[in-house]
């Protein structure tokens, strides 16, 4: 691994495979310390689908920094909105979701998602146009005024919904898992792999494929260039971030079915969990972001069966060692 | 002006609300009897220094951290366990203090050396990572923390309630321990606030400043701004442990909720910003509009949410519920960073139609 991690003096589009290889080497260096074979494909499992949800909640943020600049600290709201705006639909079909069909689960479950990702969303063109244009560019201040807006959404949600954990059971074809030999592989589990993969897969087409990703992507390299060249890059980076807060309603209602409740508070460890990713992953690369997501999962689900005690902080270790490997994260996107 | 390190308040009107505040501190044993005041005034005095120290970061060297109930936790939690396991002596009270000052230091310095080197925003999101941790390893860890449970101790004999210093026939009121702890509280956070005050109008405040203001510049300069702020960061620390200290001692008691908790981080954040970042005199101002809005604003709006209720508005009554009180302070605080990002202070020093857009960013 080291030939690779070597840093080349110039940026070359070489495809950079050493941060690719971290998490399987991770994975196959965890059989023997786990012992069984059944208990590793679960562990593995399990931290492919955390992974993958806080990916989804993740990749809003890190692209909005990368593109302006602007780092969210209110970003964990939209999460718990988004698992409380699912609610309301969730809770009054909850007949149809215990129902044992997929498909009246998901008459239920897909309507839920969708208004948890629109409002998430228009919360977060409200929270730009309020909380972010005004300090653009001021990051100490962006980081005041979006923690500001952190307290006052989770106080206006324990106003609104109370400060009440609201249980929220999974939809009856969703619960129990698929028996393979001797492992059990949770069915949601498994979903929130496809969820998280789907998301990944149409984030890097629209990125690398479309004419907007063409313009992000070259906006994250160079603001002043896209704006010269005329395009209105403000316009853009609101799009994007309105597409970051509805991913994260989308990873809060995932979350919220995972954990099967829904709590005002349910986004402090969460938003610890998405900055750390971040902050391995580099600022601003989706790649790195996804990759960064699956290693923290990992070290939290491996570390929680091995060392128990230690989850959360076994994190900071992680990224402690990987800033050590790769001072700007996995991929530096960002000159900055 | 030795005292004040030449740097006056500058305003006459805050000098009076300076003086008004510090005067009915200095007080209140005298004239609000009642464990309340007591309390009320106590937090004060430790929560102004604790905002100072706060200030000492994020206004005069523009970095945000979300470490600094750490150390205030690490200082209350030190002399909580000292007390707790060796008793209720002075030793007791010497080891707290010896061994929670220099953990704060070094973990301060740590912290700084790795993550100091970069962006603002990066060290925001180390700082809140780390402090998360580090609260999860403070419950974890009960055989020493107590876990959620915190630990509950004993002062030693001097600082005890029961112990009557002057009796009430002397002086009107009883002189007891309780009041010799207040009196050092309110000592210790005075000297603390002048020292930071001593700290930032030095030559070494003065590049905090510059850095503040121009990272790249003052490097160019030739200052080692990664030296400058690490070591402003071990300071902060120093002077947020002794805060966390005199919380512990004050209230006999060290928990995640009282010295460690995230929203502490978020109270003094409210604090600086609403007293005004950059100036030190702002965290008494902020300390004390918060923590008296805290302790009567909400018996206040118990019964504006029972009007709303009886008049039978929608949702107002929930929003006006005295719970809801960080809800309205948070929307000061972000009125503040807009309209006013210096504070009352800065609005005070500037006068009614001053320009208050050279805050920090």
């Amino acid at each position: 691994m080291t030939e690779l991690a070597a840093n080349d003096p110039l940026p070359k589009p070489k495809r950079d495979l050493a941060p690719i290889l971290l998490p399987i080497a991770l994975a196959l260096a965890m059989i023997p310390l786990v012992g069984s074979t059944s208990s590793w494909v679960t562990l593995t499992v399990a931290s492919l689908a955390m992974g993958m949800m806080i990916f989804i909640m993740a990749s809003g943020l890190t692209l909005v920094f990368g593109l302006m600049d602007v780092l969210n600290f209110g970003h964990g709201a939209f999460i718990a909105v988004g698992a409380y705006i699912g609610t309301l639909i969730l809770l009054p079909f909850a007949a149809a979701m215990q129902a044992d069909s997929l498909l009246a689960n998901l008459a239920v479950l897909v309507p839920a998602i969708l208004l948890a990702m629109a409002v998430s969303g228009a919360l977060g063109l409200v929270v730009e146009r309020v909380l972010i244009l005004p300090v653009y560019g001021q990051h100490l201040k962006q980081i005041l005024m979006t923690t500001g807006g952190l307290i006052v959404a989770e106080q206006t949600m324990y106003a609104i919904w109370g400060p009440a954990i609201i249980p929220l059971p999974l939809p009856a074809s969703l619960r129990g898992s698929f028996i393979l030999g001797d492992v059990a592989i949770a069915k949601y589990r498994v979903l929130a792999m496809l969820v998280g993969l789907a998301v990944f897969i149409a984030i890097q087409l629209v990125l690398n494929r479309s004419k907007i990703g063409l313009l992000i992507r070259a906006g994250v390299e160079n603001r002043e260039m896209v704006e010269a060249l005329g395009y209105r890059i403000r316009r853009l980076f609101l799009g994007v971030f309105m597409t970051g807060s509805a991913l994260a309603g989308l990873g809060g209602v995932m979350w919220a079915l995972y954990r099967e409740q829904v709590h005002a508070s349910m986004s402090d460890d969460l938003t610890v969990l998405i900055f750390i990713v971040v902050i391995i992953g580099g600022l601003g690369s989706i790649g790195g972001c996804f990759i960064g997501a699956i290693l923290v999962a990992m070290v939290a689900n491996y570390g929680g069966f091995l060392v128990p005690k230690l989850a959360l902080v076994s994190n900071i270790l992680l990224m402690v060692a990987i800033l050590m490997w790769r001072p700007r994260g996995l991929y530096a996107v960002t000159s900055r | 002006m030795m005292l004040l390190s030449g740097d006056p308040p500058r305003s006459r009107v805050l000098t009076i609300v300076l003086l008004v505040i510090i005067l009915a501190l200095a007080a209140t044993p005298f004239i609000f009897p009642g464990a309340k005041a007591m309390n009320v005034a106590a937090k004060i005095c430790i929560f102004a220094a604790l905002v100072a120290s706060y200030d000492l970061l994020l206004g005069y060297t523009g970095t945000v951290s979300f470490a600094h109930t750490m150390f205030y936790g690490i200082g209350s939690y030190a002399i909580a366990i000292a007390l707790y396991t060796m008793g209720p002596n002075w030793g007791a009270v010497a080891t707290g203090i010896v061994i929670g000052l220099p953990l704060a230091a070094l973990l301060a310095l740590a912290i700084g050396l790795f993550s100091l080197r970069v962006a603002a925003i990066f060290f925001a999101m180390i700082t809140l990572a780390v402090a998360s941790a580090f609260q999860v390893l403070a419950s974890q860890m009960s055989w020493l923390t107590g876990g959620e449970d915190g630990r509950s101790f004993q002062l030693p004999d001097l600082l005890r309630p029961g112990t009557v210093l002057i009796p009430k026939s002397l002086i009107g009121f009883e002189f007891n321990g309780r009041t010799l702890t207040f009196y050092l509280v309110f000592v210790a956070s005075t000297l603390m606030i002048l020292a930071l005050l001593r700290v930032v109008n030095s030559p070494f405040g003065r590049v905090l400043q510059a850095i503040r203001e121009n990272r790249f510049r003052a490097e160019a300069l030739g200052f080692r701004t990664v030296f400058h702020l690490t070591y402003a960061n071990c300071l902060a620390a120093l002077v947020a442990a002794s805060a966390g200290i005199l919380n512990a001692l004050w209230l006999r008691y060290a928990g995640p909720d009282t010295s460690l908790s995230f929203s502490i981080m978020l109270d003094i954040l409210l604090m600086v910003v609403i007293g005004g970042m950059g100036t030190i005199y702002g965290a008494i101002i902020g300390a004390a509009i918060f923590i008296l809005a805290q302790n009567y604003l909400q018996s206040l709006m118990g019964v504006a949410s029972k009007a709303a209720g009886e008049a039978g508005l929608p949702l107002l009554p929930g929003l006006l519920h005295p719970d809801r009180w960080l809800l309205w302070l948070g929307l000061l605080f972000i009125a503040s960073v807009y309209f006013f990002p210096t504070g009352v202070v800065g609005r005070l020093r500037s006068g009614r139609a001053g320009k208050t857009s050279d805050a920090a960013h």
